[in-house]
């Protein structure tokens, strides 16, 4: 397996071969609203540790009401088990909070070619400040930065509804979180 | 320190139930799918507040029994979460002195000793952020828009600053917390409360109503007639069809 699939928090050097095995699996687990994305590159899985036959993941929630967590648990635990693991516990934590920072840059990538600006690098939608100018936003389609947003809230809570001012597609914007 | 838990479980639920009514029925598209969304954030956070609770009790209850199976008198909400939707106006107002308790609330209450309250709260933080800005931004929208605008935010005002105070009075369960250094003590948040309203509504061109009278219960299960109805839609299927799932 590739390293890149494991997250940077995590240190590659010190994870058996068990370990790895496990970390490839979800790798291949997709997150049910964006399914180009797997969990791993969406940054959400904190831990994986295996004893013997048994996998232990650890997830952390994009949004506290994220309404895919009980199905991205389903799918962590049925994939696992197709993998040969034989028990599957899945523990969520809340802390440290999930951020966007933490979205893999193969992520971005795959995310842009699915038609859905990636989050930008800074942290914007933590302000306090009122009536802000909308954030640049690079359109996924044309590439153009002449866009502007329609709605803070779009199709699921992690995203904001934007439209572009050239090629007049409306576009999805992950919400830097 | 399960009271203290489920009052905050109840106000995010019935807040966030109050909220979804609104789900098809907004003023244009873009707003229905906001107030959803903060519905969602909302119910969310009460998920979280409900499985601690009932991991601490440990004796059954889940969040589900928490939400389906108890009765008026058990919630501990305040009364303002359960006040009618109104019009628009009256929707985002309530939403703005609500979000902007949970701002002021969550930013102390994300360095408590209990870990799993911080936890829950520093989660939390990052949406109700978002859902203050909203919804100021709609107080001032409307306060200094038209005339028939700013007189329906007057008459929200009228109808909700009286249950703004029960937000800062503790309840036992509060000020034992406070005691202990799980939360923070409430009349500590209440100045910052303020500011931020006195900023909004000077923008809003609506005047501050200032100090008056309260109306309290809440927070000891004594509820308005709302709170009867809202149970009902909420719970009639587990109440009909027990242990139903789906």
């Amino acid at each position: 397996m590739t390293m890149h699939m494991v997250p940077s928090h995590i240190d590659t050097s010190s994870l058996t071969k068990e370990e790895t095995h496990a970390w490839s699996v979800l790798a291949e687990v997709m997150d049910p609203e964006v399914p180009v994305l797997s969990i791993i590159d969406l940054g959400i899985v904190r831990a994986v540790e295996v004893e013997d036959a048994d996998v232990a993941v650890t997830i952390t929630p994009t949004y506290t009401g994220c309404p895919a967590m009980d199905m991205i648990r389903v799918n962590i635990k049925m994939e696992m088990m197709a993998a040969g693991f034989k028990n599957v516990t899945v523990k969520q934590v809340l802390s440290p909070a999930w951020t966007t920072d933490w979205m893999s840059e193969a992520g971005k990538e795959k995310l842009k070619a699915y038609g859905i600006a990636a989050p930008l690098v800074k942290q914007q939608v933590c302000h306090q400040e009122l009536f802000a100018p909308d954030e640049a936003i690079q359109c996924p389609h044309c590439d153009s930065w002449h866009t502007r947003r329609i709605s803070e809230f779009g199709s699921t809570a992690c995203k904001a509804l934007y439209q572009c001012n050239d090629c007049l597609e409306p576009f999805d914007y992950f919400k830097c979180h | 320190m399960n009271e203290y838990i489920l009052l905050h479980a109840d106000n995010t639920l019935i807040i966030g139930h109050r909220n979804s009514e609104w789900c098809g029925h907004g003023p244009i598209l873009e707003q229905d799918i906001a107030i959803s969304n903060i519905s969602l954030d909302l119910i969310g956070q009460a998920r979280n507040f409900y499985q601690y609770a009932a991991q601490l009790r440990n004796d059954g209850s889940t969040e589900d029994s928490f939400a389906y199976l108890r009765d008026v008198r058990e919630f501990r909400n305040c009364l303002l979460v359960e006040q009618p939707n109104g019009d628009w106006a009256q929707t985002i107002l309530r939403q703005f002195f609500f979000s902007n308790y949970q701002h002021v609330l969550y930013s102390e209450l994300q360095g408590s000793s209990d870990l799993e309250l911080a936890a829950i709260a520093e989660k939390a933080l990052k949406e109700v952020t978002y859902h203050l800005r909203w919804s100021s931004e709609w107080v001032i929208r409307l306060g200094d828009g038209s005339g028939e605008s700013n007189e329906r935010m007057q008459k929200a005002v009228a109808n909700l600053w009286s249950y703004t105070g029960e937000l800062f009075m503790p309840a036992p369960c509060e000020k034992m917390a406070a005691e202990q250094k799980i939360a923070p003590d409430l009349l500590s948040l209440k100045p910052k409360w303020e500011q931020r309203v006195k900023e909004v509504f000077a923008e809003a061109t609506l005047p501050f109503p200032g100090a008056g009278f309260m109306h309290s219960g809440g927070k000891e299960g004594k509820h308005t007639e709302h709170l009867g109805y809202i149970l009902a839609e909420l719970q009639f299927m587990q109440r009909s069809y027990p242990n139903a799932q789906w």
